[in-house]
């Protein structure tokens, strides 16, 4: 009789929790759903922001105006570039620093390591940052999303522990054969660290893919603003002046600024929904050995 | 002495091909982190961007005078408390939760489904979540016809121009992006906890509940500490990103944190020495706080971060 009992507990709580498991992949799913079909109706139905579950009339309008203009297609380029440039030159910067550190032969380490861990309890904050950038010329110019952004202590600190689980066998041996410790590092180390690099590489990536508050700060220039900082005038600051404009010419008023909203979000954030199936299991394993470090 | 200096060099150049790749890191750090830091002296300074820092004259604490008599700062002050009080009250909670309820999923796919779904809006930048919820925020958008639709309310709110709601919406708007991602902490500390633990638990006839209480948040009880610790210390703090993606001029009575106070003060009125005198006040604080925070935790859990 307990156990009967028990049973029909546990039925009753297992198709609550289900259900609400089921509420919150909605939740999570639904908003991008909504920018999709939004995108893709037809403007007058975009207009309504009427809540509804597929595209009452499809259309590709809005896409045509947003891959047709000059300053989105510009910042695409400017956000490719920087991911790119900027991903790299931070992983391949921490991890020469990492390797160094991760020496204990290296004379003058503790004094390196202390520098370095002042660093995650003090920092200069955005106005010292900001008037420092001016003065180094980084205003302005592009190379400000790639070069304060070249190091971390704690992806140093990730690559660190990484490159210590590698046997020292496999690094000595190379050494015996007259490696030199940049060639252990490249030819040895790195690519027996492929797991963590990608992680890293990924964070990194979807770091400089997703940033729009860089460009508002530093960025006045509009051939070298970013996608998402294009975006952010959009969305935020209503500044569609360009796009409408556009859109008027082609279309008539019949295209209003939601539609090329939601077509623009889209274009945007589409990179990331494509890889999302394949790169979710780094970037969870990122988390992982960032909290075992924490 | 002398020797022993000329020995350390010796070694120190036989390594120069290591040394060479720390201290272009180092030197990095003393550009970009240091400097920085020793810039924080213009707080003292009336400091104008036109000339060299040392030729600014030194007014000492004049900066701290104006912004302490400034209502505006200490509106800033209530704003990032309230958004913070918010979310360490009512949000710190529900990442723990949701990963205590999913521990109850039976079916390992469908578990693993719902946590890959679940953190996929941390991935999506601020500007196109903000979008959204501008969007179902406005007239005509979806939170307003769910709320007529329920009878809650019967005409339209423009939520996000009424200062009002600024707090709730950024609580919610926080909740829907992080909840999942803040929970994968906790259940890989679920996932650690030894299954004996259980069985036993349930030989002793502790029921579902006993034993979600007693074993599992008594086990990820450390894990909870030092996230809470960190809470408390960045109560000063606030999601610049998404306050500044949601912010407009008919919220900011609201929606202005000390975060966006500095911003507004320092990069849009030009006020550098001000508003770096409202940072460096700022740091000290949250140094403060890490203490408290730390300290406290420490007496009543026995778990603290050092």
């Amino acid at each position: 009789m307990g156990r009967r009992s028990t049973l029909k507990r546990i039925g009753v709580f297992e198709v609550c929790n289900t259900l609400l498991m089921l509420a919150v992949c909605f939740l999570t799913l639904y908003p991008m759903w909504f920018v999709l079909i939004n995108s893709l109706n037809a403007p007058e139905q975009a207009m309504l922001g009427t809540v509804n579950w597929f595209p009452k009339q499809l259309s590709l309008d809005s896409y045509s105006v947003v891959f047709n203009d000059k300053t989105m297609m510009n910042g695409f380029v400017v956000t490719i570039l920087r991911t790119v440039i900027g991903s790299a030159a931070h992983v391949l910067f921490t991890a020469i620093v990492a390797y160094g550190m991760s020496k204990t032969t290296l004379i003058g380490r503790k004094l390196y390591m202390k520098i370095a861990l002042v660093t995650m309890l003090f920092s200069g904050g955005l106005i010292p940052t900001f008037i420092l950038m001016t003065k180094l010329g980084l205003y302005d110019n592009f190379w400000v999303f790639v070069i304060p952004g070249m190091y971390s202590f704690f992806n140093m600190v990730i690559f660190m522990s990484f490159f210590r689980t590698i046997p020292d066998s496999l690094e000595e041996s190379a050494k015996v054969d007259g490696a030199s410790d940049y060639g252990v590092l490249f030819r040895i180390v790195l690519p027996n660290s492929m797991a963590v690099i990608a992680t890293i590489t990924l964070f990194s990536a979807v770091y400089h893919w997703n940033d729009y508050y860089q460009g508002v700060i530093y960025i006045r220039s509009q051939e070298i603003l970013p996608l998402q900082t294009i975006l952010y005038k959009i969305i935020a600051e209503n500044s569609m002046s360009f796009m409408q404009q556009q859109a008027m010419a082609q279309f008539g008023a019949r295209l209003p600024g939601n539609s090329i909203k939601f077509a623009s979000m889209m274009v945007a954030t589409l990179p990331i929904l494509l890889f999302y199936p394949f790169i979710q299991r780094y970037l969870v394993k990122g988390v992982m050995i960032g909290a075992i470090k924490g | 002495m002398f020797q022993l200096r000329t020995q350390q060099m010796k070694a120190f150049f036989k390594q120069w091909q290591l040394q060479s790749m720390v201290i272009p890191g180092i030197v990095w750090m003393l550009i970009f982190c240091y400097l920085p830091m020793f810039w924080l002296i213009i707080a003292f300074m009336d400091y104008s961007i036109a000339k060299p820092m040392l030729e600014s004259p030194f007014v000492g604490l004049k900066h701290f005078q104006d912004f302490v008599t400034d209502d505006r700062f200490w509106r800033s002050i209530r704003n990032t408390l309230g958004m913070s009080s918010i979310k360490l009250v009512l949000g710190f909670p529900i990442p723990i939760i949701f990963a205590l309820l999913l521990n109850e999923i039976r079916s390992l796919r469908f578990k693993r489904t719902v946590q890959t779904i679940s953190y996929l809006p941390h991935f999506i930048a601020w500007t196109i979540f903000g979008g959204i919820a501008l969007n179902w925020l406005g007239e005509g958008g979806v939170v307003n016809q769910l709320m007529m639709a329920l009878g809650v309310q019967d005409r339209e709110i423009l939520f996000n121009s009424d200062p009002k709601y600024f707090w709730w919406i950024t609580f919610f708007t926080d909740t829907l992006k992080e909840t999942g991602w803040s929970a994968i902490i906790y259940i890989a500390a679920i996932s650690g906890i030894d299954p004996g633990l259980y069985e036993a638990a349930e030989l002793d006839g502790a029921g579902r509940w006993q034993r979600m209480w007693h074993i599992t948040v008594q086990s990820i009880r450390p894990t909870i500490a030092i996230l809470f610790i960190l809470a408390v210390s960045g109560i000063l703090g606030s999601n610049f990103e998404q306050i500044f993606m949601l912010k407009n001029n008919m919220n900011m009575k609201m929606a202005e944190s000390l975060d966006l106070y500095i911003y507004n003060m320092g990069l849009v009125s030009g006020r550098h020495s001000f508003s770096t005198a409202v940072l460096f006040a700022r740091s000290i604080v949250a140094l403060g706080l890490l203490f408290i925070a730390n300290h406290t935790s420490k007496k009543l859990t026995g778990d603290s971060i050092y």
